[in-house]
């Protein structure tokens, strides 16, 4: 069970990477695939976390948090796209 | 079985670090998304099956997470890469061959 | 009358693909195989299979037979395969000091018809060593490669796009 309290740790860890991606990246695109890797890493993270606590009601959490996070990126894309 | 699934639970955890190193190190928008896109997929693929084979109750749910993760991320980076393409983002300085102006003459949809 | 009963066979093909892959989403979903639930899972995916069949009508999935399934088999160890090689190679990019990239944007051609071959073929693309899928038209494929080693189209469909291509091109024929 420690070990993945330690893999959680590593997970957050790797999501500062990106966060600070975000906070630089010198165009609107950079700040984007920094959100998508931070979501995807997010879905992962729940599952894990839904093990550490017992609580089987996280991985839903994690399959709808999946779907939305897809179709906001997908609507982003098309925003940058169109330049409004 | 535990050993198992901790041991890919494992893999995974790396694969997640280096694709979210690899976004905050590679200098442009395509290479971002090249190491964003293979590494997250692959450890988040990883630690989602790990953790089915240490409960396995959960199993088949797990797989159907880690499904829809594999089927939709290099959908989403796709539409990021064509946008950012499309408004005009320019390549790093290594760059050594470009045919996106002749790509654009080509016919068709 | 001939082309109206290859319709309907088509539409059928599609009812019960669409009906397995919806039954499927649900047990795993519920993960149960209680007699209760699969009455409610096969009530649900009939009703959403019947508003849905039309808008799937025109991707052309194929017919299924033994040996297809085979080659679909072959080709997920192949996808397999080539994801880990991929790992390994953006890890080695990334983690060298010198960080060894000769990025570039290349035209592959590619044989297949099917939107859903296309489809299949570019996410494959994206999910293996070095490459990645920017844009589709007609039968030229727009990539980006992390370590371009040829510049013209015909070498580029070998090195990118052929190892994939052999097994879709028999699924989809």
């Amino acid at each position: 069970m420690t070990i993945l309290i330690v893999f959680a740790i590593i997970i957050v860890l790797g999501m500062f990477f990106s966060f600070l991606r975000m906070l630089i990246g010198p165009t609107a695109s950079d700040r984007a695939v920094a959100v998508d890797t931070i979501t995807t890493t997010t879905v992962a993270l729940l599952v894990l976390l839904a093990f550490i606590f017992e609580r089987y009601v996280y991985l839903d959490v994690s399959l709808v948090y999946a779907l939305l996070a897809f179709v906001g990126l997908v609507a982003l894309a098309r925003y940058l796209e169109r330049g409004i | 079985m535990g050993i198992v699934g901790m041991i890919i639970t494992g893999i995974g955890v790396l694969f997640l670090l280096l694709g979210n190193f690899g976004i905050l190190r590679l200098p442009d928008v395509y290479n971002r998304i090249q190491a964003g896109t293979k590494c997250t997929t692959f450890g988040a693929f990883f630690t989602i099956v790990g953790i089915g084979i240490l409960e396995p109750n959960w199993f088949w749910k797990c797989l159907l997470i880690a499904a829809f993760v594999l089927i939709t991320n290099p959908i989403s980076s796709h539409a990021i890469a064509r946008a950012s393409k499309i408004i005009g983002v320019l390549l790093c300085d290594k760059s050594v061959i470009d045919k996106t102006e002749e790509f654009k003459n080509e016919k068709g949809v | 009358m001939a082309k109206s009963s290859v319709k309907n066979e088509s539409s059928v093909k599609n009812f019960l693909y669409l009906f397995i892959f919806m039954m499927l989403i649900w047990l795993a979903l519920t993960s149960s195989l209680h007699w209760q639930e699969l009455i409610v899972g096969c009530v649900v995916s009939i009703v959403i299979t019947f508003f849905l069949n039309s808008n799937y009508q025109p991707l052309g999935l194929p017919s299924l037979n033994l040996i297809k399934i085979f080659y679909i088999f072959i080709y997920l160890i192949v996808l397999f395969i080539e994801i880990v090689k991929a790992n390994f190679d953006v890890a080695y990019r990334v983690l060298h000091p010198k960080m060894p990239i000769k990025p570039g944007v290349v035209i592959i051609k590619t044989s297949l018809r099917q939107d859903i071959a296309k489809l299949i073929l570019a996410n494959s693309i994206t999910l293996t060593p070095g490459t990645f899928t920017l844009d589709i038209k007609k039968d030229k494929l727009l990539i980006h490669w992390i370590y371009v080693r040829s510049e013209n189209i015909e070498d580029s469909t070998k090195l990118i796009g052929a190892r994939f291509e052999k097994y879709l091109g028999k699924i989809f024929s």
